[in-house]
């Protein structure tokens, strides 16, 4: 909205403050979570105050024990692994997989029916898939990284198929034919053209993907189970009873999980938003 | 068959593999699944056929009867609290507001945090925080998440406070492509407050209402990790969603196949909502 050769409108305060009023329900469970993140167990009176102020120094030492406790840098690298790897073989198996079926599904009958059997996978929910997966990649010998990395990547196909195959619409043919003409084959025409041209495409399909698979639990807690293997959410799970009823080492532990994805939206706030939107709306 | 030319081969080439990929890990679970829930198999060991006595358990079954009177109570409700509040929050910035960028960065910070620790930290705000405050104002002071009657409630507040987030943006989003000379043709006249909203706004941001009323069901009616986090299923299994009880029983309480047969329906479910809701939205589009 641009409101270009329009008088200024006033700003509205009224409505500022309300919406800034509004963001304790957004800061508080976080403040709750720093401040108690920082106390020992001894400073937590029963009161709510005790538990609420701020804590007398700001000693780290609860999120060295959390650290320790969890595994910190190897469930970090377990996340870093699986959401990274899982970015690059979607985007180049959900482009070509988009580009193949986007080009030929008006033509074609088979590839219409490509289309509309992988778009209907969204459909599936993980509940059914769950248990047949588990044997599954058990049975493959995948029951780890490996087996949840290929499990997001056919869980995300469908909506990220759509989603490139949707955009292609507005990529000219002409533009490939050019390319052909001049003697290049197919896939040189795909990876040199038209992958670069989807390069917004890409930016949707990368936050929604990583979003999706940093923040998940179910796939890696039940493919992954017994492994001994954590990803940092799984972490949290995997270690509430050495938690105990040890609040201020849980909650340095919570603390440490929710990090990684506060900084990368500090710096990418911008595209996560319009990729969030982009996804939602096409 | 025509012989296929040297493109046509290279697009084939292209969509097999990964159709069989897709085959193998959608597709054919999803078969594998259908298969064991006509069998009494435990998850492990010898079993047998039973036909469709796992339907006809299932839905004399209390547990999961309850599990989805939970489940569609829980995500009915969300959705209707999450549209309210959001389209109230995205009207509020959207309007000509100080600081509009950074409100909106920090109304969306929820979004981003990941269900099960968000779950884990409400946990203590309910069972230690909240009921604090009620024996101040002269309450109980018991949490919430042990009453059987209140416990649904607070997994309702944790399941919205993430989704208002993500909401809030395609409605935002929504009103964004509302033409400006509608506003001021409305203005002449004289259409304003709640009158504007209902007849100009809503109206035209009806294809965002029923997009986030879609997103907002389907995710509901799967809520998994909020349960682990707040109630585990509890107290008295009154908090089970259909998702918890598959993985709970199907993977360690040695009911592979009902809980398959469960999956099953749970499946039909999901889909019959989705084409519900598209064809319905789809109908009222057409209307304007």
């Amino acid at each position: 909205m641009k409101e270009n050769g329009k008088v200024k409108e006033k700003v509205n305060w009224p409505i500022t403050i309300l919406l800034m009023m509004g963001l304790i329900t957004i800061v508080f469970p976080l403040y709750m979570a720093i401040v108690i993140a920082f106390k020992q167990p001894s400073d937590m009176t029963n009161s709510i105050s005790g538990i609420l102020s701020l804590p007398k120094s700001w000693s780290l030492a609860n999120f060295a024990e959390a650290m320790r406790v969890t595994d910190f840098w190897r469930s970090l690298f377990n996340s870093f692994l699986i959401t990274i790897v899982n970015l690059v073989i979607s985007i180049a198996v959900h482009s070509v997989i988009g580009y193949a079926v986007g080009r030929n599904k008006a033509g074609s009958k088979f590839y219409n029916f490509v289309y509309l059997y992988i778009v209907s996978g969204m459909f599936v929910p993980f509940a059914i898939l769950m248990m047949p997966l588990v044997k599954q990649t058990a049975q493959l010998g995948i029951a780890n990284v490996a087996g949840v990395i290929i499990c997001y990547v056919v869980f995300y196909m469908p909506m990220n198929m759509l989603l490139y195959s949707g955009y292609l619409v507005n990529i000219p043919v002409a533009l490939e034919e050019a390319a052909r003409v001049d003697g290049a084959s197919t896939w040189r025409t795909y990876w040199s053209i038209i992958f670069p041209i989807m390069k917004p495409m890409h930016a949707t399909v990368a936050v929604l993907t990583a979003l999706g698979t940093w923040n998940d639990v179910m796939t890696p807690l039940v493919i992954m189970s017994g492994g001994g293997m954590n990803t940092l959410p799984l972490a949290q799970m995997t270690f509430q009873t050495q938690f105990g009823t040890n609040y201020n080492l849980a909650f340095a532990s919570y603390l440490l999980a929710l990090i990684p994805i506060l900084i990368f939206y500090l710096f990418c706030q911008k595209q996560i938003l319009n990729g969030v939107v982009n996804g939602a709306v096409k | 068959m025509k012989k296929m030319n040297d493109r046509e081969r290279t697009y084939l080439v292209m969509t097999l593999p990964i159709l069989a990929l897709f085959f193998c890990f959608n597709t054919l679970p999803l078969i594998k699944g259908f298969v064991y829930s006509f069998t009494n198999f435990k998850g492990y060991g010898s079993y047998d056929w039973v036909g469709l006595r796992n339907y006809v358990d299932l839905f004399q079954d209390v547990r999961v009867g309850k599990s989805y009177l939970f489940t569609i109570k829980m995500a009915v409700v969300s959705t209707l609290v999450v549209n309210v509040l959001s389209l109230v929050l995205a009207l509020g910035l959207n309007s000509k507001i100080k600081f509009k960028s950074t409100l909106r960065g920090l109304y969306f910070i929820p979004n981003i945090l990941g269900a099960l620790v968000v779950g884990y930290i409400f946990n203590y705000f309910f069972t230690y925080i909240l009921p604090a405050v009620f024996k101040m104002m002269g309450g109980p002071g018991t949490s919430m998440l042990a009453s059987t009657r209140w416990a649904w409630v607070a997994i309702v507040a944790v399941c919205a406070w993430q989704s208002v987030a993500m909401n809030t943006i395609i409605y935002i989003s929504g009103i964004q492509t509302v033409p400006a000379d509608v506003y001021e043709a409305g203005a002449i006249d004289g259409a304003t407050g709640w009158f504007k909203f209902r007849t100009l706004t809503f109206p035209l941001i009806l294809p965002f209402f029923s997009i986030n009323m879609v997103l907002c069901m389907k995710n509901f009616l799967m809520v998994f990790d909020q349960i682990v986090a707040l109630t585990k299923g509890g107290p008295a299994q009154s908090t089970e969603s259909i998702s918890y009880l598959i993985y709970n029983n199907g993977m360690s309480g040695g009911q592979f196949g009902f809980q398959s047969a469960n999956a099953v329906v749970f499946f039909v479910l999901i889909v019959i909502l989705s084409v519900a809701q598209m064809t319905f939205s789809g109908k009222k589009e057409e209307q304007l």
